[in-house]
């Protein structure tokens, strides 16, 4: 015991004369455990809320009743089941305006609600009673409560009519979600006697035994999702942050692995006196792992934190994309459970003992007295490289494999992960050739030299350079795959928002009222009607939007293809447009026949964009929309104003109604706001890859202090045969720059490689839509110069050293030859 | 106390309504409350008139009530099986019956099937004011869910059948007929049940002689089955005193066709409390002198973590009634929200016969 603390405090000492390779190490060790924790928490965060939001009242969990054709139907059906022995729990589900806030409010019956949808927590068992009896309870998060400025016992007035039950903090509800007792809710939504859906219980029986007609009412038994809405439709975006945090682990393990290989190269002499000092290899080995997970444990902690903050500082943003993007609701703050630590932990001390593997298996096998070997690197290299060009054939095949043959977002990111891993297997061989046909061209010895050191340098090199290749690869596919959506995002929301103002009426009257008013004044150009309702097809929520018959509509809506005739079919009331998202996953294309509900079939004439909806969509008529869905409230339309009238009707139109932002809109507005939205959505992505390429730059940096290192032996009798150290360093330099130029510019068709497998694969199963891909030769340049710029950084540092170093220092490698 | 306090054992069951819903600390309070004054509700006073078909339905203005019906059955074969069908209501406020889910009644149904190896039990809930539960004096019905209790017309007033009882849940189902020739026994004083201590009482009445006749299912196998059965009817706003931990319940079916409840209230302090009504072949329900009864426990059955008297002996001197009573199933025990042991039992000794054995408030084992 004493004999391995004396072992580890000689090792130990070697950090403390190189404080700067401890600093390296840690950085390694920080940067990956931080990038992949934040990343870790962010999206546990997330999936906790959708769980909150799940689990409020077989949000997807329970197998559920509904009436396909109306947004509601009596609760005799619930009476009726309930009575033929069916376990069907009633839900009254709207949304309410509390404080000029929308919310959603659920009504559920606690006596009759299955304990597996998970209402325990929602409904203490301990508070039915006053949940039940008046004045009865509104539960909602603590954070809604905050939301709306009220404390518990309030009492929210909704609508000027109705006022709710006393307001009751409850931190398992998802924010914006009100629960109050169904008799409540069909006070307050003034639906006497109906229900929006039945929850089913635990029971043996089958869809099958359900009755045909239920006291009047067709009802559809809609199976239990295994996963929420809300985790499906964002489950690309966490895929999405997931990836991008194992890549920057990835990186981070790269600097670990230069940083000990470093360490283990200068701390060679020491392992052999010691070994030499009877120190049995078996304890050495020991002492060694210890000292690697004590520094992978401190970095690791670090990291965490850093973790940490990384996330709380992201929130804000991620919050804000899966709030526009898919309407799900993030707590502010962020809570973390035991296991993220752990995880973390175990992430960073795996991550550690992995990159230090094959310094650790080098050591081990270190032998007691060797002899100084005169490289035979040639032939190792050659056979290295032809191992390294084996598999990366192997996983370019496997990627084209998982292209022809995968059918999922995962077989996307696999095709992905294969093709960057191919590649940066397949960089040295490359690197290798190519240095090789430059050293064919070389005239001189220095010039010959200065090829073949490249060369040789390579092997320790590689694994930097991987990760440079990697990072830029990725900021390159990123970045197009982002520009090309923004590009087509914007020409879109041009086409889509095509009227001039929006309006949304609080209610039907109040819609009558505000027409009779537009249609007395003579500065609207016209009003164009729409509505929106809601149905299930295949069990996944489509939405339904009535278009006007109106010439904004023909010459702007983005149609991807379409009959000729198109347009006034659908105005006639039996076809439709179909998003392409819903067109994709039911398959549907022009020509095919779709059914919408009972009665209502319609001809698909056209497929339209609608990015960044995760929902389906159909366009029809709106006339056919309120004469199929007659309760489909007529509250929504568009106008067309000349410009210099916009702000007077604005003005006008909110001063007579009263209406808030979240009514009355312009045109201007809502686009500032969806682009807002999709911004915010790719600063998370912007923001990582940023970090990726600075922690790739770090690997880079740390490689060369290795090998600058390692490398004086050869570099020394250079410096005797008479070439200056300025030279000598600007040579080392050249050298550099040659190899990460020729690196970074390998990147860049790989880059946009990456670009189309992200907008021609993973996009495409993840949201649902392809996008036109578009290269940006600037933006290419742009990043070419970055990667340069942080080669040129992480060089200079060792080639000053070089530079500077005192000619004693060289002389003495020719004593010390190890 | 006296013999009365039958109502007890019915009242703490009709408290499952708010242990089941209310939980631990909901059922001290409501007890707490319930054991005084009954603001609101109705008074059960002594000279009640008892009107059928009228007061086979439900009394809405009176805290609690339950339709209970227990019976012992036997297939062709000889084969025994035990039978429980229970609903119960009770009023969370008093005052005019409020509409729909504003209705201040909740109910509660348990339903069970025993036999010598198995015991399927079930629970369910209910709000009144929808249609989901409840009960109508004429035509008779009393429902929660699919479980019914209902009149097949004729129905004799007197006699309150014949009545076809339907209940079902996993692994159970019974569709039984329940036919008397003998008139309902009005308990206590014609009907009004007093309790002596408090001035508490209920309005009790029972119908002891009903013979059960048709099908039960147990795990997929159904078989014909006849035997005696025993319902309970009563209805009152303040139920239960707050000293007590718990009861063990026994009605019998004596072979020479005399009918006897019996009851031992546990006490706080360890003390125990016997009453008990013996109904003569005559019809008419004397109340038992509480020093007459002896109630013994001789073996212990450890059951869902509780150590549960299921063997018994039991005697009434004033009648030579000297038992030991043994269960059909000695595991008959329902793990509903409230839990209890609950299941038909055997007497041998002096007499013959069967009955039901009711026990709760038994803990933790040990």
């Amino acid at each position: 015991m004493r004999r391995a603390l004396w072992v580890l405090a000689v090792l130990l000492s070697h950090w403390r004369r190189h404080p700067l390779q401890l600093a390296t190490l840690l950085v390694g060790l920080i940067a990956a455990t931080a990038l992949w924790s934040g990343v870790q928490a962010l999206n546990q965060q997330a999936r906790l809320s959708y769980d909150r939001a799940a689990a409020l009242f077989g949000g997807a969990r329970t197998a559920m009743l509904i009436d396909p054709a109306h947004a509601t139907f009596t609760q005799a059906a619930f009476v009726a089941l309930r009575r033929a022995g069916w376990p069907v729990s009633p839900v009254l589900e709207g949304r309410v305006e509390v404080g000029g806030r929308s919310l959603r409010l659920i009504g559920v019956e606690p006596v009759t609600l299955p304990p597996e949808t998970a209402a325990g927590p929602a409904v203490g068992r301990d508070d039915l009673h006053a949940f039940v009896a008046p004045p009865g309870r509104t539960l909602a998060a603590p954070e809604t409560l905050r939301d709306l400025g009220l404390t518990a016992g309030a009492t929210p007035r909704i609508d000027q009519s109705a006022e709710l039950p006393p307001l009751q903090p409850q931190p398992h509800l998802a924010p914006g979600v009100l629960v109050v007792d169904i008799g409540v809710a069909q006070r307050v939504l003034g639906k006497p006697g109906q229900v929006s859906r039945l929850l089913v219980g635990n029971t043996t029986r089958s869809a099958r035994e359900l009755p045909e007609s239920v006291a009047g009412t067709r009802l559809r038994w809609v199976a239990p999702d295994s996963e929420t809405d809300l985790a499906r439709l964002t489950d690309s975006f966490h895929l999405n942050l997931t990836a991008f945090g194992l890549l920057s682990f990835l990186v981070g393990l790269f600097i670990v692995n230069s940083a000990i290989g470093l360490a283990f190269e200068q701390r060679r002499s020491t392992l052999r006196t010691l070994r030499a000092c009877g120190v049995s290899a078996r304890l050495l080995n020991v002492v060694v792992v210890i000292e690697l997970v004590s520094i992978a444990l401190v970095g690791g902690l670090v990291g965490l934190v850093c973790g940490y903050v990384i996330a709380a500082a992201l929130l804000p943003d991620v919050a804000a994309s899966l709030r526009g993007l898919y309407g799900a609701r993030l707590p502010g703050t962020l809570s973390l459970r035991p296991q993220w630590w752990f995880a973390g932990i175990a992430m960073s001390v795996l991550g550690a003992l992995a990159a230090a593997g094959a310094s650790l298996i080098r050591m081990a096998r270190l032998p007691l007295l060797a002899a100084a070997q005169p490289d035979a690197w040639r032939r190792a290299q050659r056979r290295w490289l032809l191992r390294q060009g084996a598999l990366a054939a192997v996983m370019l095949i496997a990627a084209v494999g998982v292209l022809i043959f995968g059918d999922s977002l995962l077989a996307g990111f696999a095709v992905l992960a294969a093709l960057l891993l191919a590649a940066a297997l397949a960089l040295p061989v490359a690197l290798d050739g190519a240095l090789q046909l430059a050293a064919r061209g070389a005239r001189g010895a220095l010039p010959a030299w200065f090829w073949a050191d490249s060369r040789q340098q390579l092997p320790g090199l590689s694994l930097a350079l991987m990760a440079l290749l990697l990072a830029l690869a990725v900021n390159v596919g990123v970045g197009t795959m982002v520009r090309s959506f923004s590009v087509t995002f914007a020409r879109w929301l041009d086409g889509r928002l095509a009227a001039d103002i929006y309006v949304s009426a609080a209610n039907d009257t109040q819609a009558i009222e505000i027409r009779r008013w537009l249609a007395a004044r003579t500065d609207i150009d016209a009003v164009l009607p729409g509505a929106r309702t809601e149905i299930r097809i295949g069990g996944a929520p489509v939405e339904i939007t009535g278009v006007a018959d109106h010439a904004t509509y023909r010459d702007n809506w983005p149609l991807l293809r379409a009959t000729a005739d198109g347009w006034d079919r659908l105005h006639q009331g039996d076809a439709a447009f179909v998003s392409e998202q819903l067109s994709r996953r039911l398959h549907l294309d022009v020509g095919d026949r779709l059914r919408i509900s009972g009665g209502w079939s319609v001809d698909v004439v056209g497929v339209y964009a609608d990015y960044g909806n995760p929902k389906g969509q159909i366009a029809v008529g709106v006339d056919a929309l309120s004469r199929h869905f007659p309760e489909t409230p007529q509250t929504r339309f568009g106008l067309r104003v000349a410009p210099e009238h916009l702000a007077g009707v604005m003005a006008a139109l909110r001063e007579a109604f009263h209406l808030d932002a979240r009514q009355l809109a312009d045109q201007a507005t809502v686009k500032a706001e969806s682009k807002r939205i999709f911004n915010r959505t790719f600063a998370v992505t912007a923001a990582l890859n940023t970090f990726t390429l600075g922690v790739a730059g770090v690997a880079l940096l740390t490689s060369l202090l290795t090998l600058s290192g390692s490398r004086l032996p050869q570099l020394a009798p250079l410096w005797a045969i008479g070439l200056t150290r300025r030279r000598l360093a600007a040579i080392e330099l050249m050298k550099t720059m040659v190899v990460a130029f020729v690196t970074a510019l390998l990147a860049l068709p790989l880059g946009l490689l990456v670009a189309w497998c992200l907008i021609a694969v993973v996009n495409v199963k993840a949201f649902g839509w392809r996008l036109p891909f578009q290269v940006f030769p600037a933006q290419l340049l742009e990043l070419l110069g970055i990667a340069m710029l942080a080669a040129l950084l992480a060089t200079l540092w060792p080639v000053f050293k070089l530079a500077r170093m005192q000619p004693a220092t060289l002389i003495r490698i020719f004593a010390n030859e190890r | 106390m006296n013999a009365d306090r039958a109502l007890s054992r019915r009242g703490f069951a009709a408290g499952l309504l708010w242990l089941g819903l209310g939980g631990a600390r909901a059922l001290a309070q409501g007890f707490a409350g319930l054991g005084g004054e009954a603001a609101g509700f109705a008074a059960v006073t002594p000279g009640r008139k008892f009107m059928f078909p009228d007061d086979f339905g439900a009394h809405p203005d009176f805290r609690i009530e339950w339709w209970y019906v227990t019976a012992n059955l036997r297939d062709a074969d000889g084969v025994a099986y035990g039978v429980q069908w229970t609903l119960f209501r009770q009023a969370m406020a008093p005052g005019p019956q409020r509409e729909g889910w504003d209705n201040q009644q909740v109910w509660m149904g348990h339903a069970a099937v025993t036999s010598a190896a198995t015991h399927r039990f079930a629970e369910t809930f209910a709000r009144g004011g929808v249609g989901q539960a409840g009960v109508i004096a004429a035509p008779f019905e009393a429902w929660i869910d699919a479980w019914r209790m209902a009149a097949l017309p004729p129905l004799s007033n007197a006699a309150f059948a014949p009545l076809r009882l339907q209940a079902a849940g996993e692994g159970f189902g019974y569709d039984l007929r329940l036919d008397a020739e003998r008139p309902l026994v009005l308990q206590g004083e014609g009907g009004y049940s007093r309790k002596s201590e408090r001035g508490q009482a209920s309005y009790y009445y029972s119908q002891p002689y009903f013979t059960a006749t048709g099908h039960i299912t147990l795990d997929g196998r159904t078989v014909a089955v006849s035997g005696p059965a025993w319902l309970d009817r009563e209805w009152s706003s303040q139920p239960l005193a707050a000293d007590q931990t718990g009861w063990d319940w026994l009605s019998l079916h004596l072979d020479g066709g005399d009918k006897v409840m019996l009851f031992r209230l546990r006490q706080a302090d360890g003390g125990h409390y016997f009453a008990g009504n013996w109904i003569g072949s005559d019809g008419r329900s004397v109340a038992l002198a509480s020093n007459a009864i002896a109630m013994t426990p001789l073996g212990f059955t450890e059951v869902a973590g509780r150590r549960v008297p299921t063997q018994w002996r039991v005697a009434v001197a004033s009648r030579g009634l000297a038992v030991d009573a043994a269960p059909l199933n000695p595991r008959s025990f329902m793990a509903t929200s409230f839990p209890y042991w609950e299941g038909p039992i055997v007497v041998h000794g002096s007499h013959d016969g069967v009955g039901y054995l009711e026990m709760t408030g038994y803990r933790d084992a040990g």
